[in-house]
């Protein structure tokens, strides 16, 4: 990379999805911090809504319905096919005593024989509720952040996002609300409190069915003692160790379990309507562990649902949490190894100001260590093809062109691995078959551009006038224009922000 | 020339320079003379597969002889009779029915079962509790290196297996076999392959600019035209490390590589999905289907390894095991004592190694999981100094630093 620091292009991949080849390289420039500011002042940037994408009860309504038409139809097949037989019996016993009846009997064992031997092609099974309903989100995501400006707030979306991850793979109620609970539960609070992000994300239906708790009973609850049901402690185990204090912050197993004894109750309203709106948070009192509770030396009185917003809103107060997201964030954004005077500032930052994260992703523009002219980070999968669909300037029509790639590298849309999410650091991603995966697909990209464009033109868009020597050289010498397109992608321009 | 092509040697070029500087194996081979699989010494093979997420030890391999056991594993309990009725080991042990394959390895006298392990980590985090079973640091936060690396890494100037280094399966290289010795990396293949031009000065492009993605990227090259060579049509993905297909095709795909005269000797690989929460099931169900995956892939490894199998040890291990307990949701939550599965024709089976600990309340740890009372690290040092001649210094000292006091099991390898 040129010794100079090219601070444009910096707040465009460091802190966005990169650059759009349209000149925004010399833009950002001449007020690289104010360009950045200028993305997140414009009201609403980070929320997401579309006359295709449901709230979480209507997604879960259909998910529901769909399950049951299904069911039926699979009742209805096993009678039909229960009676076929009882006839067949019916027609061989007569056939023993009236040859007319044999005749027909053997008839239909001959049909039946016949479509044993060549079953007739089922139409193939038109795609489920929650398939569409995935495939509509992540599309709506994926334009917007091949769209937007700078693709900043798209980028605080899914750090914290992946932060407070569900994984699509849990099941079909997860794939259903996986994109619903990102607009609903993440994005409102990107620039907002971490607090009322913490309390939006473990009481959003998607979560409390991804982690278990909506099935975890107080073991002496009405429920619990009436049918021997108790407590799952998943949620409140990642909550202490990856949503909020983080691991080995001092919290102890009886911490834990007293966590998931709190939030007893916290569940989702069934199909029926007795609970409230179908497929929302409910507080089911017959399940919660009664009494007060203890959590982290503090007492928590019996009092519904508040008490756990109580203790989620403590957790997010405390200064274990704090330090643990500001390293997380400055890690994210900055260097797989962040400066620690960096991580002390912004761990005072979020602390200071009420886990603020408008004043957390402020302090984090502000601060001079994260404009360091040499790339620290290599892209994750997603952000690599993003940035790639920005350079193009390919808005993708419809989600399997990046869908299939990012399950192929290793990091399928909202399916990450475990509840802790996909890892952001160069010892993931820059793995050697990691590598040949990307050259892969750059090759196959740039070989499937019907017009492609000068990739020297794309060159300068990407870096404005400060491309390296060797870059240059490597896209210039290329023997056809895909070559260099595939070249300049694989580039480390474009592979490090 | 490893591959005499022209294509394939145009490719090769630039990336010997990159091997030299960062010592990667395969490519290395081509330039040692192969005496020393002439003489019929043993050849021996380690792989290595992470169970991410925690095995329930109690239902995959259940100690159906434990008064207590069926009260505590309730629904999740493995039997001798019954419906689904386990596989017996022994009087006392029995094997969950989704692992035939191994069930007649043990019998063989090629599998055991070592129970009650668990590596020093007593907190119940995953994330932590797989960096101390794969670093084989004393704790959690170390994760520049793993203990198969640093064993590889050990090994004396020379030595075949240190000099073929590692191969890591999948998209990313599992943290046990991370660090300064060299690992190459596979994965099943689904979009086509870039021409070796177009690799070429990419390849040519990184090495002017970016040592990093240079190493990353030769070492990726040469593990495909390997598998290109070998493999055929078998390259693409069957359903990832969370499948049972995907288990058994990432098993497949690393025996055929490590089968190679030049291929590497040491293999890692990481299957997901074992934290079973909820609905877990157990002689039928979720656990019993990943356990055929699973099973599936020991079996991919004796087809694929053919005369090779003879020598390999292959060991299963996870971070730590899951409540004693059905929890309300009929699955189990984090624990400590589990199981590790070992099997191959070096292995000396056909036993349960287990200083059984009960399963009353107070013999239960913190009264709720399976006790460990087998350190996993002394399982894993035993295979290291049996397999490839690592002293107990060696193994105490870098690759499990600070573990002396945790002797290397004996007579693991037959």
């Amino acid at each position: 990379m040129a010794a100079t620091a090219n601070l444009g292009l910096i707040a465009l991949t460091r802190f966005g999805y990169g650059p759009r080849g349209d000149g925004d390289v010399a833009i950002a420039a001449s007020d690289p911090r104010g360009f950045l500011k200028a993305e997140l002042a414009q009201p609403g940037i980070a929320l997401l809504s579309g006359a295709t994408l449901p709230t979480t009860a209507a997604a879960i309504d259909q998910f529901t319905r769909d399950q049951a038409a299904r069911k039926l139809e699979r009742d209805q097949l096993a009678t039909q096919q229960a009676e076929d037989l009882a006839r067949g019996k019916q027609l061989a016993a007569l056939g023993a005593v009236s040859p007319v009846f044999a005749k027909v009997a053997a008839a239909d064992a001959a049909k039946a024989a016949a479509l044993l031997a060549n079953p007739p092609k089922s139409a193939p099974k038109p795609p489920s509720p929650e398939q569409l309903i995935f495939r509509d989100e992540a599309l709506a995501r994926l334009r917007r952040a091949i769209e937007a400006r700078v693709g900043f707030a798209e980028r605080l979306v899914a750090f914290w996002s992946n932060h407070f991850c569900v994984s699509a793979n849990k099941g079909g109620i997860a794939r259903a609300t996986v994109g619903s609970f990102e607009r609903e539960a993440i994005r409102p609070h990107v620039l907002g409190r971490f607090s009322d992000m913490l309390v939006a994300v473990e009481s959003h239906p998607a979560m409390l069915h991804f982690l278990d708790n909506a099935q975890s009973v107080g073991p002496n609850s009405k429920v619990g003692l009436k049918a021997h049901k108790g407590l799952n402690e998943n949620l409140g185990r990642e909550i202490m160790e990856l949503h909020a204090l983080g691991v080995g912050s001092g919290y102890t197993q009886t911490d834990v379990t007293n966590l998931a004894r709190i939030l007893t109750g916290w569940s989702i309203s069934n199909a029926n309507g007795k609970e409230g709106v179908p497929g929302t948070f409910f507080f089911n009192a017959a399940t919660h562990e009664p009494g007060p509770i203890q959590l982290l030396g503090k007492t928590y009185p019996e009092d519904g649902a508040t008490q756990g917003q109580l203790a989620l809103l403590d957790l997010a107060r405390r200064p274990e949490t704090a330090r643990f997201i500001a390293g997380k964030f400055a890690r994210a954004f900055v260097s797989d190894q962040p400066p620690p005077a960096l991580v002390e500032r912004l761990t005072h930052v979020f602390h200071d100001s009420g886990g603020d994260l408008r004043a957390l992703t402020f302090a984090l523009v502000d601060a001079a260590e994260a404009w360091d002219a040499a790339p620290a980070k290599m892209r994750s999968p997603y952000e690599f093809i993003v940035a790639t669909n920005r350079l193009l300037g390919h808005l993708p029509e419809e989600p399997g062109q990046v869908i299939g790639p990012l399950n192929l590298m290793g990091m399928g849309l909202w399916t990450p691995p475990g509840p802790n999410g996909f890892a952001d650091t160069a010892a993931a991603w820059a793995s050697p078959e990691g590598m040949k995966l990307r050259l892969d697909y750059c090759s196959q990209v740039a070989s499937r551009l019907r017009d492609p464009p000068n990739p020297s033109d794309l060159l300068e868009a990407l870096c404005g006038a400060k491309p390296s020597q060797q870059t240059r050289d490597a896209v210039r010498g290329a023997e056809s224009r895909q070559q260099g397109l595939a070249l300049l992608l694989m580039s480390p321009e474009m592979q490090r922000r | 020339m490893l591959l005499p092509h022209p294509s394939r040697r145009a490719l090769f070029h630039p990336s010997r320079r990159a091997l030299v500087s960062g010592g990667s194996a395969l490519f290395g081979a081509a330039f040692i003379p192969k005496i020393a699989s002439a003489a019929g010494a043993r050849d021996p093979r380690l792989v290595v597969i992470i169970l991410r997420g925690a095995l329930d030890g109690l239902a995959s391999v259940g100690p159906v002889g434990d008064p207590d056991y069926v009260g505590l594993h309730g629904p999740l309990a493995l039997q001798f009779d019954g419906a689904h009725p386990g596989l017996p080991l022994d009087g006392f042990f029995a094997l969950n029915p989704g692992m035939p394959v191994f069930a007649r390895m043990y019998r063989e006298k090629s599998a055991l079962v070592v129970h009650a392990t668990a590596t020093n980590y007593r907190e119940r985090s995953h994330f932590d509790g797989q960096d101390v079973l794969e670093s084989g640091m004393p704790g959690p936060g170390f994760t520049e290196s793993g203990w198969l690396n640093r064993a590889i890494a050990a090994l004396p100037q020379g030595d075949r297996v240190g000099r073929l280094g590692g191969l890591a399966i999948g998209a990313a290289t599992p943290l046990v076999l991370r660090g300064a010795a060299p690992v190459v990396g596979w994965a099943p293949e689904v979009i086509p392959t870039a021409s070796d031009e177009l690799a070429r000065r990419v390849l040519a492009l990184y090495e002017d600019s970016d040592p990093l993605l240079a190493r990353a990227m030769s070492q990726g090259l040469q593990v495909d035209r390997i598998a290109a060579r070998d493999m055929g049509a078998d390259r693409r993905d069957k359903g990832g490390p969370g499948s049972p297909a995907g288990m058994r095709q990432a098993a497949q795909g690393a025996a055929r590589l490590i089968a190679a005269d030049d291929g590497p000797r040491v293999a890692a690989l990481a299957f997901e999905g074992w934290d079973t929460h909820a609905g877990e099931g157990g002689a039928t169900g979720r656990l019993m289907q990943l356990l055929g995956g699973l099973d599936g892939a020991f079996d991919a490894f004796q087809t694929g390894l053919g005369a090779k199998w003879a020598d390999t040890a292959i060991i299963a291990i996870t971070e730590f095991g899951r409540t004693a307990k059905v929890n309300g949701t009929v699955g189990t939550d984090h624990g400590t004592g589990t199981v590790a599965f070992l099997a191959g024709g070096a292995i000396k089976g056909g036993r349960v190694v287990a200083d059984w600990p009960g399963l009353k309340e107070a013999q239960l740890f913190e009264k709720r999981d399976l006790a460990a009372t087998t350190d996993l690290r002394a399982v894993l040092k035993g295979l290291l100094a049996d397999q490839f001649g690592l002293s107990p210094a060696v193994l105490g000292e870098s690759v499990f630093p600070g573990t002396i006091g945790v002797r290397p099991m004996q007579g693991l390898i037959a």
